[in-house]
């Protein structure tokens, strides 16, 4: 019968139900929390330039993880990760073309 | 079981009143080839959902990066006014509920009632929680006159030694009155920001409760799974909204 299922769900391109065991989940939660800490030092050092850049980097960071375990995109099937993929890569055009237009124009010179 | 049998011990009575459940699960929609494939759809449903959040998000963190430039000391001076320290007890509250609702998911998965209970309960706690402790900065911003509107009120900006308890902290350097008014954008974008979050959390909660009801009737320890684990995408999504949230709102300007 499970043999039966499993060829079965093979040949649609499903994949069986992944279980993600709670120590992922206890580990990653700890580690966010960790990240949490650090973001909050990181902003009491000044960095000029770079204090924003590592809040997102580490907020970036802590995103993945929730994605790719909390969400369980990591264990999901490929259209899944093609669909996350896609609209990530999506939104930074939006952002990343809004930006560069505000930046390149003429501001106050028409 | 094979499609062919299906089929075979299926047909007369699906064509009957009484729909014929016996081939597959009662969670199992007729379309549907099988629950794997159910469950696959449902979840790029979700994802396809959730993207439209994503863009919607988006472009209130493109306008506060926009205005951040062109703004910056008086987004530097009104971010002063945010108390970190609420920020990051809110920020462990909210990872806590993710990791709370992640627990909850694998209960489901793993037919624990009184766990699978016992996790949307406290999901539903710490949301209450993080609303909390949201309701007692926003009253702040009330008491100080910081909400956007008629009764916005520069006085913290254009005479930082009016505010003592930001000041001893960071020490403002009084701002012109032109500049000190665009801290206004930066409590709009504020606002806007973290209400639009906090309603997603109202929403969230609301459903939670549906769902310990539900869930105290072992409707989703019984194999199908798909209404938590789908929930448990939505809480995790605003969750990481508020992990960008948090740095930009509270945390870049620190410093300074």
């Amino acid at each position: 019968m499970s043999e039966i299922t499993h060829q079965h769900a093979e040949n649609h391109g499903e994949h069986e139900h992944h279980i993600t065991p709670p120590i992922v989940y206890v580990i990653i939660f700890a580690t966010l929390l960790v990240c949490t800490g650090l973001t909050v030092w990181a902003s009491f050092i000044e960095m000029g330039v770079f204090n924003p850049i590592v809040a997102l980097a580490i907020g970036v960071f802590k995103a993945t993880l929730v994605v790719l375990f909390f969400m369980g995109v990591k264990y999901s099937t490929k259209l899944t990760k093609l669909t996350v993929g896609a609209g990530i890569f999506t939104f930074l055009v939006l952002i990343g073309m809004t930006l560069s237009d505000y930046i390149s124009r003429a501001w106050g010179r028409w | 079981m094979s499609d062919s049998t299906a089929i075979a011990n299926g047909a007369p009575e699906a064509h009957g009143i009484t729909h014929g459940h016996g081939e597959h699960p009662s969670y199992q929609r007729h379309h549907f080839e099988s629950v794997a494939q159910q469950a696959d759809a449902t979840n790029f449903a979700m994802w396809l959902f959730l993207l439209t959040e994503i863009m919607f998000f988006g472009g209130l963190f493109t306008a506060y990066l926009i205005y951040r430039n062109w703004y910056y000391p008086a987004f530097v001076a009104a971010s002063h006014q945010l108390n970190v320290w609420w920020g990051t007890a809110n920020t462990g509250v909210l990872i806590s509920s993710s990791f709370t609702m992640a627990m909850g998911v694998w209960c489901a998965e793993t037919r624990r009632k009184s766990g699978l209970v016992l996790c949307l309960v406290l999901t539903f706690l710490l949301g209450l929680v993080f609303l909390g402790i949201k309701t007692i900065e926003y009253s702040e911003k009330i008491e100080k006159h910081h909400v956007p509107g008629f009764h916005y009120s520069v006085q913290a900006f254009t005479n930082p030694a009016s505010d003592p308890d930001t000041y001893k902290e960071y020490k403002d350097q009084p701002m012109p009155l032109d500049m000190a008014r665009h801290t206004e954008i930066y409590f709009f974008l504020y606002f806007a920001m973290t209400g639009m979050h906090a309603l997603h959390m109202i929403i969230g909660i609301a459903i939670l409760g549906f769902m310990i009801l539900k869930a105290r009737t072992g409707a989703y320890t019984g194999g199908h799974v798909t209404f938590v684990e789908n929930f448990g995408l939505y809480w995790h999504f605003v969750d990481i909204i508020w992990i960008f949230l948090f740095p930009l709102l509270y945390l870049i300007s620190r410093h300074q």
